[in-house]
């Protein structure tokens, strides 16, 4: 159980060969960046607000429940950016999280 | 004056039609389309590499997807056609957009808003699991992508989309564990000699249900959710609800869909400065909108789902009568034969509306029966029982004042997925009307922008 998503159609696309908190993964061109990592993890990011992990909500840009960062320090929407060769992501975000006081 | 400048916010059916019915007219509007494709959600394109031919994705609506890309295909000359182009403000008679991290200021002389819909959601213990999904989400994954949310997935919820999308992934070979539905089926029957005004849409929901059951998914009726269960580190295992009986039960699982009918985008028409009235039918706030779309203030029209949910069917007669209504408003020319037959379309869509309202209603009363252990906005982790302090012990009524203590519809969404069930709450424990809450403002950017977007000024 090392993926979330599941394929049903569409396997026979080139691949497209991306990095996920250091490991080497294999996705397919015309993925989404949530579909490709969630086709080879079970997360997307770790909520800010000390809940646990995240893996996207509406996949329609409408929630921002699925900004991932890279390893160069920028983010991106993973359900409305298109999966590219190289893309380095980090799911442990960088920036400090927020105390939850409740 | 040269041509006026009309733009259209949306490339889904409302605004695909309304773009086709303006160029038909001689006018050449701006489409501004926040996807990659035009096609709205409804008929979303999937990537140009994927194979699915058009009755495998589209199913019934095959046809009518077709028909709206080959149109917008044959406008794409005849637009100025801006993809993935954000509309974030309306402001001083200007439409503000952003591609590519530089904004723009587009003044216009009438502005078409056919913004679409999101999932209506209402919370239950646990939806913040990684492995929640909206129901529109699930289809999305399906449709533009070829994948399941899950191995082993529950659907939850009520509404049409509840049963399509259930039976969209059986049909696509995927695992559906369950479809779990807080509609009494009593409901149905009472409605339905409004769901009549569209028998065919009838006959193929009830098809939808049937083939489910054939295929051996559970399908239940009138149930209440109890809880998702699952881990912070692994999120979801399963879905506990109660039956119509009021015994527990319990599905394995390790993805949800969940929603409640749709909630029309109205963030846009509020920074327009629309007036808004409250739809005492489906317990929600709607941009007042006279005949063929005409907003409150003259010159901003709205169709589509982002006016009232009333389809995709009816977004396509909805843009065609928002078109109508600029045109006739600019003074041009329009057959008022075709807009005295599409009014009469649309009367029918609408009872269609009402009869869904009625057989699949709103569960207001779920709000009030949250834990206060729920998680209600899902951005930055506010509980019922956060939002209930913030009403009993710092006297907040109204939603605003809510949402300034205690960030409920304050996160990265504003509102979208929390907003309405936070009203609710607000409304229960403070012992009040749901209108007297009154409604989250919109605010721009309408999602966020980067801090690095830069203004391009002429």
């Amino acid at each position: 159980m090392n993926h979330r998503f599941v394929r049903l159609a569409e396997t026979n696309r080139a691949i497209v060969r991306i990095v996920i908190d250091g490991a080497p993964v294999e996705a397919l061109a015309g993925d989404t960046l949530m579909v490709a990592m969630l086709n080879n993890v079970r997360s997307l990011r770790e909520s800010e607000f000390g809940d646990g992990r995240r893996a996207g909500f509406c996949l329609m840009g409408a929630c921002q429940d699925c900004w991932v960062w890279t390893a160069q320090n920028t983010r991106l929407r993973a359900c409305t950016t298109v999966v590219a060769e190289g893309m380095n992501i980090v799911t442990r975000q960088p920036e400090a999280t927020w105390a939850n006081l409740a | 004056m040269g041509q006026p400048r009309v733009i259209i916010i949306g490339a889904g059916p409302a605004g695909v039609r309304c773009a086709e019915t303006l160029v038909r007219a001689g006018l050449r509007p701006t489409v501004v389309d926040e996807n990659r494709r035009d096609g709205g959600q409804i008929y979303r394109r999937q990537p140009d590499n994927f194979t699915r031919p058009y009755d495998k994705l589209y199913g019934t609506e095959a046809e009518r997807a077709q028909s709206l890309h080959a149109s917008f295909d044959a406008l794409r000359a005849k637009v100025d056609y801006m993809p993935e182009t954000l509309a974030w403000n309306i402001f001083g008679g200007k439409l503000h957009v952003v591609r590519d991290q530089r904004s723009k200021a587009l003044p216009y002389d009438a502005l078409v808003i056919c913004s679409g819909a999101t999932d209506r959601l209402m919370p239950v213990k646990g939806w913040h699991y990684a492995g929640t999904y909206s129901l529109g989400a699930s289809q999305i994954a399906l449709k533009a992508q070829a994948c399941a949310i899950g191995r082993q997935v529950v659907f939850m919820g009520t509404g049409p989309l509840l049963y399509l999308v259930a039976s969209q992934y059986v049909k696509a070979g995927a695992n559906v564990a369950a479809v779990l539905d807080t509609s009494p089926l009593m409901r149905r029957v009472a409605a339905l000699p409004k769901l009549l005004a569209r028998p065919a849409v009838l006959r193929n929901g009830l098809a939808l249900v049937s083939y489910l059951k054939r295929a051996g998914v559970q399908v239940l009726t009138g149930i209440t959710p109890v809880e998702i269960t699952g881990s912070a580190e692994n999120g979801v295992q399963g879905v506990v609800v109660r039956d119509k009986h009021g015994n527990e039960r319990s599905f394995e699982c390790d993805a949800v869909g969940m929603g409640y009918h749709l909630r029309p985008e109205t963030q846009l028409a509020d920074l327009a400065r629309c007036s808004f009235r409250f739809d005492a039918e489906t317990r929600q706030w709607l941009p007042e909108v006279g005949e063929d779309g005409r907003t409150s203030v003259p010159g901003v029209y709205l169709a589509g789902d982002g006016m009232k949910v009333l389809g995709a069917d009816a977004a396509e007669i909805g843009g065609r009568l928002a078109a109508l209504a600029v045109l006739k408003d600019l003074k041009l020319k329009v057959n008022e034969d075709e807009l005295q037959a599409l009014r009469a379309e649309q009367a029918k869509m609408d009872r269609f509306r009402r009869g869904l309202a009625q057989a699949f209603p709103w569960p207001a009363e779920q709000a009030a029966a949250l834990p206060d252990d729920a998680v209600v906005c899902r951005c930055e982790v506010v509980t019922a029982g956060d939002l209930r302090r913030t009403v009993r012990e710092m006297g907040a009524q109204e939603a605003n004042r809510a949402k300034a203590l205690c960030r409920v519809g304050m996160g990265r969404c504003q509102g979208r997925y929390c907003g309405h069930a936070g009203a609710e709450i607000i409304a229960h424990a403070a012992g009040v009307p749901l209108e007297q809450v009154g409604r989250l403002r919109g605010q721009a950017p309408v999602k966020p922008l980067s801090m690095a977007v830069r203004e391009e000024v002429e």
